[in-house]
């Protein structure tokens, strides 16, 4: 197989990647890497190189259509940025210490748990109108346009969130992914955002984390541009077209049953890892 | 009072980023394509070798390296410069929010901006190595 045919089948297989992404709410990064390692027998940290470039442009490409709608915060999610990118540089400094079977198994893991939420779609966490004090004087209320006007709501738990959110920065510096789940996780449980408010700021905080771990990698020598070139625009294809699928309510057995796949490429990652059959 | 005012000026704010947000992900696909056409064109014959790990040439480590090579137009060169003006473009929307918060005499989120700014620059000149 030449660059060329290699080229062909990374990009139709980012394109997959980006779709099913998108469709399950995981991202195309955290999807694309598995692919890479075990389907293409790349080694693991040039497929974080191309995965964490591919979140960036994800990132970028939705949030253009999520800031007209005028959900997110951008004081929280700015407020919560301090802890995401010192997060993802002390990642990406574990990332360069650790063997290449320690992260495929911590990123097995995270891509089980990952895809575990995903596939269970509990209520959304109940909004609280007590006031807190630390998003008081930080200003992290807010107001999101709802079906009867404007709603306003309160954050609450600063510091668990903020903690939260130095762990999603670490995984994503650490695995070169978006950490989407954990995010939301950290805003929509733990500090009781809207769900709307908690997606939408997500999303816009990904492309920052991912730009800061992009950084590292791009000095660290781990993107290869013949190999993110196919991965970036593939990922980006299938997620945008993956997000227009989304919006149809039959796709949630779909939603599950990729989900149900994820979860078997996880446990793959870790028996990998563990056994060392990453190594050529 | 102060908290409908700030929605307002967020989002128009937003729109703007939005817009830039957007046009830096389609000019940078636009310059990797361009890039990979040029690459695929000169050494799609090849063999690929990515089950090893060799780390990328020191010239597409560094911004100025990246210039360079993006200059002489080699196609590695040029797609590691749409991928560095993709890497920038999350950097230039947290630039563009300090603006925002000068605008509305926020010194708090001022200082918080620049924080991350400050880290995002310095992982971006290679302090995070």
């Amino acid at each position: 197989m030449n660059i060329a045919e290699f080229c062909c089948l990374t990009f139709f297989g980012s394109v997959a990647a980006g779709f099913l992404g998108a469709l399950t709410g995981l991202g195309g990064g955290i999807i694309i890497i598995p692919l890479l390692t075990l389907a293409f027998g790349v080694d693991i940290r040039y497929a974080i190189g191309a995965a964490i470039v591919s979140v960036i442009a994800t990132s970028c490409g939705a949030a253009a259509a999520y800031v007209k709608e005028g959900f997110s915060n951008i004081r929280l999610g700015m407020f919560l940025e301090m802890a995401t990118t010192f997060g993802a540089l002390f990642g990406a400094a574990v990332a360069a210490r650790i063997s290449t079977e320690s992260i495929a198994v911590i990123f097995g893991i995270v891509l089980f748990y990952s895809a575990l939420i995903s596939a269970r779609d509990d209520a959304p966490a109940a909004t609280k109108d007590t006031p807190d004090f630390l998003a008081d004087s930080l200003h992290l209320d807010g107001i999101y346009p709802g079906l009867a006007g404007p709603v306003s709501y309160r954050v609450h738990h600063i510091p668990t969130g903020f903690s939260l959110m130095f762990l999603a920065g670490t995984l994503s510096g650490l695995l070169g992914i978006g950490s989407g789940a954990v995010k939301v996780l950290a805003m929509d449980r733990a500090m009781h955002v809207p769900f709307k408010v908690s997606t939408t700021t997500s999303n816009f905080m990904i492309g920052v984390t991912a730009a800061a771990s992009a950084s590292v990698y791009l000095n660290r020598g781990y993107i290869d541009p013949a190999l993110a070139m196919p991965v970036m625009l593939g990922v980006v294809l299938g997620s945008l077209s993956g997000s227009r699928v989304l919006i149809s309510s039959r796709s949630r057995h779909i939603r599950r049953i990729f989900a149900g796949v994820i979860m078997v490429m996880g446990v793959e990652m870790i028996y990998n890892g563990v056994t060392g059959r990453l190594l050529p | 009072m102060n908290h409908k005012r700030s929605a307002i000026s967020d989002a128009r704010i937003d729109e703007t980023i939005g817009n830039l947000l957007r046009a830096g992900v389609v000019v940078s696909s636009l310059i990797v394509l361009v890039g990979g056409g040029l690459y695929l064109i000169r050494h799609g014959t090849e063999l690929p070798n990515y089950h090893i790990f060799l780390g990328e040439p020191s010239d597409l480590r560094s911004i100025m390296g990246i210039l360079k090579d993006a200059s002489s137009f080699s196609g590695r060169g040029v797609i590691q410069f749409g991928l560095l003006l993709l890497i920038a473009t999350p950097i230039m929307r947290v630039a563009f929010t300090v603006v925002s918060f000068v605008i509305q005499r926020d010194r708090v989120y001022i200082g918080v901006t620049f924080i991350v700014l400050a880290v995002l620059l310095f992982s971006l000149v290679g302090g995070g190595r």
